[in-house]
């Protein structure tokens, strides 16, 4: 077992890609990413990295690199956030459904405008349908950790699809925190050398990135939403064995202090870390309060949420990102069409909050709670939420 | 990946959907397209294969036959339905059209279902 340090988050995610002997890197900095992919190019540039660095100039590039790397059979990684994502939308759809297994840091920054450089979960939100497993962490250490979890999964050949690691902007990425980094050995036991299932070779060709008529389309989305769905067992084995080489245990979904809770929170990112704060407040004062964190976000937790919920009165879902004009923001739709057919369905409030990196307080969090509380257990409906500290 | 005959269902289809098996496009049959077809007349042919080098699919084959007499041509034209879209550049390019005796008439599609 290797031994606790302090270093920044970033940097600890770059020599989480150093251990996981990454074979191309291409990168455009972008705040609040950026010392992710300075660490990387020093770290090739020092001889300690054996990888492509591609200096790519733009972010459309460096996921095509991405794809082209990967497609060849190289363990490619590359981290964005915001208007980085925005540019490489395109290319984001085409990677997952060419099913490569590209692993990416997301450095959840709000997409413009007006511009801001400060985090919530707007970047992430607008690419959450690209087909990638989508992870959101909520500290240095589970951001380290779920680097090298992220390359195996994807490249498991029974899922052979790209991941994203959420990982909130400069709440996280520009925080001195303590990590417990692993010995190359344990990381190489964790990561096997990548073999893809299909590789560019000239001895053996292959056509990828095809394009489909509509009479074959439909078949190959069912089959990429299929692989998808399937690739659930494949992240609880590797969260397993993750925890028995590291004694560090992630799932799915996770709780606390959620025993006979009447309302619940739901969180993902950051903001659980200090909603958990606001649960101890309040559970010592004799309430009853709990909290449900979402760590896999795609394929959706479906089963393992319910199971988490349980008999909860109410849920306070909390929206890192507004869905204009939506039905619901995105997790409480998310939620409220997990809970439509559940016959005990728990009255959803729904709050927007921390946007652009506005800080949200232990208070204000047990504000929120509060006033859910108080409410009628009777559904309303899902669609109204608050603004947290919003001025009229 | 477009076998009319054995449809292909999201089971069958490859990770990534990717085609493993090159030089596949002969498999691909995008004769369907086709709105007009060329229909040869062997009566105008000389044989001098100026379709086979216009046609932009490479859907013209020129293929050997017994002519009846020695005048008339060892090989003549033959188009692959299964990959000819219509474009009708075979009956504008061929020689004998200055002479209005075009090897091709394109007729509509249509009137051969």
């Amino acid at each position: 077992m290797s031994k606790r340090v302090g270093m920044e988050v970033s940097i600890a995610v770059a020599e989480a890609v150093k251990l996981a002997n990454a074979d191309v890197i291409a990168a455009y900095p972008i705040t609040p990413q950026t010392h992710i992919v300075e660490h990387l190019s020093e770290l090739v540039a020092d001889g300690e990295l054996d990888a492509e660095f591609v200096c790519v100039e733009s972010e459309h590039s460096a996921m095509s690199a991405c794809v082209g790397a990967s497609a060849a059979g190289a363990r490619a990684y590359t981290a964005t956030a915001s208007q980085g994502l925005a540019l490489m939308h395109e290319i984001v759809f085409i990677a997952s459904s060419m099913r490569l297994p590209i692993v990416m840091t997301l450095a959840n920054r709000s997409l413009s405008g007006p511009l801001s450089i400060w985090n919530d979960h707007s970047d992430t939100m607008a690419s959450r349908d690209c087909g990638w497993i989508q992870y959101f962490v909520e500290n240095g250490q589970e951001a380290f950790d779920h680097t090298l979890i992220a390359f195996r999964v994807a490249e498991d050949p029974a899922v052979s699809i790209p991941a994203m690691i959420n990982m909130d902007g400069f709440i996280l990425t520009h925080v001195i925190e303590p990590h417990v980094l692993m010995t190359q050995e344990e990381a190489d036991r964790f990561l096997p050398p990548f073999r893809p299932i299909h590789r560019l070779d000239p001895l053996k060709p292959v056509t990828m990135g095809d394009f489909a008529m509509p009479d074959i389309f439909t078949e190959i989305k069912a089959a990429q939403e299929h692989a998808l769905r399937a690739s659930r067992p494949i992240i609880d084995k590797a969260w397993q064995e993750f925890g028995e080489i590291t004694g560090r245990h992630y799932r799915a979904v996770e709780t606390y202090r959620t025993e006979g809770a009447q309302v619940l929170m739901v969180a993902m990112g950051a903001m659980a870390e200090t909603a958990m704060m606001a649960v101890d407040h309040m559970r010592d004062k004799g309430l009853a309060i709990g909290l449900v964190k979402l760590r896999l976000w795609r394929p959706f937790p479906t089963e393992d949420l319910l199971a988490a919920v349980g008999d909860a009165e109410k849920l306070v879902v909390l929206d890192r990102a507004i869905g204009f004009g939506a039905a619901a923001n995105p997790v409480a739709s998310e939620l409220a069409a997990v809970f439509y057919d559940h016959p005990n369905r728990p009255r959803i409030f729904n709050t927007v909050l921390g946007l652009a990196g506005r800080d949200v307080s232990v208070g204000e969090f047990e504000d929120v709670l509060k006033k859910a509380l108080d409410a009628d257990r009777r559904p309303g409906p899902v669609g109204d939420f608050d603004i947290l500290g919003v001025r009229e | 990946m477009t076998d009319k005959e054995k449809p292909m269902g999201w089971k069958d289809i490859p990770a990534g959907a990717v085609v493993n098996t090159p030089g596949n496009a002969a498999g691909y049959h995008t004769g369907g397209w086709r709105s007009q077809r060329p229909v040869f007349n062997m009566d105008h042919c000389v044989g001098c294969g100026v379709c086979y080098l216009y046609c932009p699919d490479a859907a013209i084959v020129m293929v050997k036959v017994e002519p009846r007499t020695e005048k008339l041509p060892e090989y003549v034209p033959e188009i692959l339905l299964d990959y000819c879209k219509g474009c009708g550049i075979c009956a504008k390019e061929c020689y004998m059209a200055a002479f209005g005796r075009s090897c091709f008439q394109m007729m509509d599609e249509e009137e051969f279902r």
